[in-house]
């Protein structure tokens, strides 16, 4: 009697503690669906106040969907602002840019990493010194840089830099180079390949993850950056998207309609980078805390 | 052994970065020094004004009080908040769910939309007459606001705008949770330690390292806080100043109003800010963090 009775209450505390945890789990099922559809809902609504014809879009009370799915705003983006420029400008900024990180910052951060030389540590403490500093400190003198070289208001100031290097970039490339066992080297040298032929020819197609997610973050920096834009660009020809479609916003009328439009359009190819890239890039940005 | 050959060739792998630090960041630092002591305006010779600027940003001009203020209360809101509900969230998503990748997914997109599309966006949203957060309010039957337009609401309205980006730290605190080794809980299940004590004890201090990053580079991150503020207040850091920040009026003092001198003594306070809080962040928090080994 005694043993079945405690046999009994365990059974029964078995029994709660199951219940317990499958409590648990829809709680945090539901706590993760109401999360998803609040972080949803601004997409859901920049997309459907782009399809609404204007008397909707500032209608009270507002509607999710619109009554009418109308394209108009999608061709008064172009009609308002030459957005079509805005494009191509942002287009050759985010790939030139992308472009000379990728291949300055891959060659910088091979040489930290692999080649042995004195004062190495002294410039690496000075690469790493410089992910503290604010671009604010910098911007004033090299805005004068730009305008003595006449380059103000075209989009060389802000392509060139990055022939130089990023010195994030160089950093987290480094890091993983680093990773590279020294033997793979080896043998290519004693095959005859020199330093050079070894970073381009076997380095760089190994590192494929660290430079997809690279490039990625690079592509992503040069087309939502705001502020180089707006104190270089002074005609509205030259504008990026990122100044650009702050156009919508005449000094008497929003044009709510084709600027969800404008920012949907200029969405697009970040969203589409994102799903292509996204295995590696998670991962990779997922390394950027690991620094220690 | 270091031959004078590696030397040369390790020169010519970084020359690019060596290059862009002397001309881009070294040299600029020093001239922007020089000209913090002048009045600098892009027209004609600066004259050498002493420490005139930094004088007056201290005494007379209330506008470099009132940014600085801003910021810090930006600060002060938006870097514990996004930090911590980014964590949570990261610690929502650690708990063997199903879908995770699709729900890591949700939570990141928002992170990788420009801020300017952000702020237009969420201006929409808080439009105080047909705005959706207002007509929510109005359904509940609760107090709406001017939200962007108004003098208290502006500033916690950015940094609710800015609690939408979080997903980019949450992909960080997630890896960190992850590489958690499993023992550590069951040694601590065997010990009947609560759920409290296992987060506190063990996922805390573990993925402290991960913390710590995240809370540095949300500081520095949030001291140069402007562009969203820029495009909400089309470019004034209104209503009354409100949404002027630190930087923003750097960038009206430099580039609107062309007080180079100015601009370059206030981007030198920046700095030292920085400076000076990550420091202190570094010597306080910074010797509470959990390293595993001396890599």
């Amino acid at each position: 009697m005694e043993l079945t009775g405690e046999q009994k209450s365990i059974q029964k505390k078995y029994k709660s503690i199951e219940k317990e945890i499958k409590v648990k789990r829809i709680l945090i099922y539901l706590a993760l669906i109401s999360l998803s559809i609040v972080f949803i809902f601004p997409f859901l609504w920049m997309l459907f106040t782009a399809f609404k014809p204007e008397n909707e879009a500032m209608a009270f009370p507002p509607r999710l969907l619109p009554r009418v799915w109308d394209l108009e705003n999608f061709g008064e983006v172009f009609q308002i602002v030459p957005f079509a420029t805005f494009y191509k400008n942002s287009i050759i900024v985010a790939g030139l840019g992308t472009l000379g990180t990728v291949l300055s910052s891959s060659l910088v951060a091979y040489g930290f990493a692999r080649i042995k030389a004195t004062g190495r540590g002294v410039w690496f403490a000075l690469l790493m010194s410089t992910l503290m500093l604010p671009p604010q400190v910098t911007m004033i003198p090299v805005y004068i840089i730009w305008s003595r070289l006449g380059f103000v208001d075209s989009l060389v100031p802000l392509i060139v830099p990055a022939f130089l290097g990023n010195s994030y970039y160089i950093f987290l490339l480094r890091q993983f180079f680093r990773t590279i066992p020294k033997e793979v080297e080896e043998s290519a040298y004693l095959d005859g390949a020199n330093t050079f032929q070894i970073y381009w020819k076997l380095i760089l197609p190994m590192s494929r993850a660290a430079i997809i997610t690279v490039t990625l973050l690079s592509f992503m920096g040069f087309w939502n950056d705001f502020m180089n834009p707006l104190i270089y660009l002074h005609s509205v020809e030259n504008y990026t998207l990122a100044i650009g479609v702050m156009q919508f916003q005449g000094a008497l009328t929003v044009y709510w309609g084709p600027m969800m439009a404008a920012s949907t359009l200029m969405l697009i190819p970040l969203v589409i980078i994102f799903f292509t890239g996204q295995k590696h890039f998670v991962e990779g940005i997922a390394t950027q805390g690991n620094k220690g | 052994m270091l031959s004078k050959k590696r030397s040369k060739l390790f020169y010519l792998f970084v020359f690019p970065w060596i290059f862009g630090f002397l001309f881009l960041t070294a040299g600029p630092m020093l001239y922007s020094l020089y000209l913090s002591f002048t009045n600098s305006s892009g027209f004609g010779t600066p004259d050498w004004v002493g420490l005139d600027n930094y004088s007056r940003m201290f005494n007379q001009d209330p506008l470099f009080w009132k940014s600085l203020g801003n910021t810090f209360f930006y600060t002060a809101l938006s870097v514990p908040l996004s930090l911590v509900t980014g964590y949570l969230l990261a610690v929502l998503l650690n708990t063997k769910v199903k879908f995770m990748g699709v729900f890591r997914t949700i939570f990141y997109l928002p992170s990788i939309v420009p801020t300017v599309a952000t702020s237009l966006l969420w201006m929409l949203i808080f439009q105080p007459n047909f705005g959706i957060a207002n007509a929510i309010l109005d359904f509940f039957g609760l107090p709406t606001s001017l939200w962007l337009l108004s003098e208290q609401m502006v500033k916690p309205t950015l940094v609710i705008m800015s609690l939408w980006g979080i997903g980019g730290g949450m992909v960080i605190y997630l890896a960190g949770l992850q590489e958690v080794p499993k023992s550590l809980y069951e040694a601590a299940d065997m010990d009947g330690a609560s759920t409290w004590r296992k987060f506190f004890n063990i996922t805390v201090p573990m993925t402290s390292p991960v913390i710590f990053f995240q809370l540095i580079m949300g500081l520095i991150g949030a001291l140069q806080v402007f562009t969203q503020a820029y495009v909400v207040s089309s470019g004034s850091g209104g209503p009354n100043y409100q949404s002027l920040f630190f930087v923003f009026y750097l960038y009206q003092q430099g580039f609107r109003y062309f007080n180079q001198g100015y601009g370059s003594a206030m981007a030198w306070i920046l700095f030292f800010l920085v400076l000076i809080l990550t420091g202190f962040i570094f010597n306080s928090v910074g010797k509470k963090v959990y390293y595993e080994s001396g890599d």
